[in-house]
């Protein structure tokens, strides 16, 4: 158990009321998970499972039907807290801006100095290799190029929890190596701490310290396994066995839930 | 210039070019239609003499009246109904079927209620364009990402912030079609009305000259609406292709 807990959930579920006379679908939960400050954790589990509720109650989004959520001791309930940042699987740029001007959006939105604005951006943009397309819009860009313009904007918010909901679910594997070990070095060097959400269980066992587990919906822990990466790590941990023995494990456990939300589906497709 | 914009003058070059010879070689009679020349030279003493420039005020005052009103009216009212989806479910039918009904028919009513002024036209021409834009917005407001939602909280925006620095320009391209036809309609609908029944304006000038039998007059006016409508209509174009050019990284 991690030792300065910067985010807690309690007991947490969500169900969404029935739409007519269907019986209310339970989403998540209960769930129970403390995050340590400054580590970073994945969660993997079955299409369907309450992945991106947990994660949208855990940033504010929505709120828990029971349970507690708080972030640096403080509670969650609705509203997104300051302090935390979210990336999205969807491309999320602003197309009518440029991509300078989507990196500024939310500090010109809490009316920081335009000196302090540019310093920030220029890092951002810097470290996100985005630097040379400043003055380019997202359409000029790849889809990765975009969703690190995303992250950009997140980045420049200095946010101390940052959420990504399968942010590379978009884009081919090689690029998705590569993103990985640009995520690697934005918590290296932000200090923030980092809940990625993904399907992907190789992209979760290379980035995190821990891996939660989640069961086909409603969405539960099952086992939380810790890594053991060291803190300076990259994508070439892929060639360690410990990597395969990572994944294995992930796979053991998620491979009768993933049948199970299969079931679910075929079941719901053929009502 | 672009090879595209040369082609498309030259379309219209031959095809003014071609009246002209068939009005010139008697093809057409002097009595239907005049040659484009002539045209623009009535035109040129019309302007010249300044007989014209309080109709030219007046109608292009009304246009621009109904195009101003139409929009923000339409944008405004497009918001409200797309915030209240039972009221949208209940109106849909009518915005369907809107422009199937002769909207021209109530300019009587207006008439009997304001007079001869110009309200009746601005009206009638508000009634015609405005739909047009109540329905880009809601097409526009339905094509906004649902994810720019999620970020306009993650950013802590409110309902009005999200609306004007999120909404309304993801929706901006379904909007500038609305802006587009809104123009388009408050043309017709303006001179339209003029024609009927009106104690002044270009719409009325045509109609007057039209029953006189002075083609040069009648002519050289038709003349300066095409040429006024073409050149709004030319410059929205330019803006719409400079923002579709940004947004599709000149795909467009």
């Amino acid at each position: 158990m991690p030792r300065d807990v910067h985010a807690q959930l309690s007991a947490v579920t969500r169900v969404y009321p029935g739409a007519g006379n269907q019986p209310p679908v339970e989403a998540l939960g209960p769930v129970d998970l403390e995050l340590g400050k400054g580590e970073f954790f994945a969660v993997v589990g079955p299409s369907g499972c309450g992945k991106s509720t947990f994660l949208d109650v855990l940033a504010g989004l929505q709120t828990p039907s029971s349970g507690t959520v708080t972030f640096e001791g403080k509670p969650v309930r609705g509203e997104v807290p300051e302090g935390i940042g979210v990336v999205f699987q969807e491309d999320a740029s602003f197309p009518w801006l440029t991509v300078w001007d989507n990196a500024a959006f939310g500090l010109r939105r809490n009316g920081v100095r335009e000196a302090e604005v540019e310093r920030r951006v220029d890092d951002a943009l810097a470290f996100m290799g985005l630097k040379d397309f400043a003055r380019a819009y997202p359409a000029q860009l790849s889809g990765g190029m975009r969703q690190r313009v995303c992250i950009a904007r997140t980045l420049v918010l200095q946010p101390r929890l940052i959420l990504l909901d399968e942010p590379f679910g978009a884009l081919d594997a090689q690029t998705r190596l590569l993103m990985g070990d640009e995520v690697l070095r934005l918590w290296r060097n932000t200090g923030a701490t980092v809940l990625l959400i993904t399907h992907a269980l190789d992209e979760a066992a290379m980035l995190a310290d821990r891996v939660g587990a989640m069961s086909a919906r409603p969405g539960r822990f099952i086992e939380i396994i810790e890594t053991g990466w060291p803190n300076q790590r990259d994508s070439s941990i892929v060639s360690q066995a410990a990597f395969g023995e990572i994944t294995g494990r992930l796979w053991e456990l998620l491979r009768g839930e993933s049948m199970k939300a299969l079931g679910h589906q075929a079941i719901s497709a053929a009502r | 210039m672009t090879r595209v914009g040369l082609i498309r003058i030259a379309v219209i070059a031959a095809a003014v070019g071609a009246l002209e010879l068939a009005c010139r070689l008697g093809f057409i009679r002097h009595q239907v239609i005049i040659p484009p020349s002539e045209m623009a030279e009535a035109l040129y003493g019309l302007l010249a003499a300044g007989t014209i420039n309080a109709d030219i005020v007046r109608t292009l005052g009304v246009i621009g009246i109904v195009i101003v009103v139409s929009i923000v009216l339409g944008f405004a009212v497009g918001l409200v109904i797309h915030a209240l989806p039972r009221v949208r479910q209940a109106l849909d039918p009518f915005f369907a079927t809107y422009y199937a009904v002769p909207i021209f028919i109530f300019y009587p009513v207006l008439i009997a209620i304001f007079g001869l002024s110009p309200m009746p036209i601005v009206l009638i021409g508000v009634a015609t364009a405005v739909v047009a834009m109540i329905i880009a917005t809601l097409n526009g407001l339905d094509r906004v990402p649902r994810v720019l939602t999620k970020v306009a909280r993650v950013h802590r925006l409110g309902a009005f912030a999200t609306a004007v620095r999120l909404q309304l320009p993801a929706a901006a391209p379904y909007l500038f079609t609305g802006v587009k036809l809104s123009v388009s309609y408050g043309f017709i609908a303006v001179i339209a009305a003029e024609f009927i029944l009106s104690p002044a304006g270009l719409g009325r000038d045509i109609s007057d000259a039209y029953t006189d039998f002075n083609n040069r007059r009648m002519y050289a006016l038709i003349l300066f609406l095409l040429l006024i409508a073409t050149v709004v209509n030319s410059v929205l174009h330019v803006l719409d292709v400079r923002f579709a050019a940004r947004r599709t990284g000149g795909r467009a």
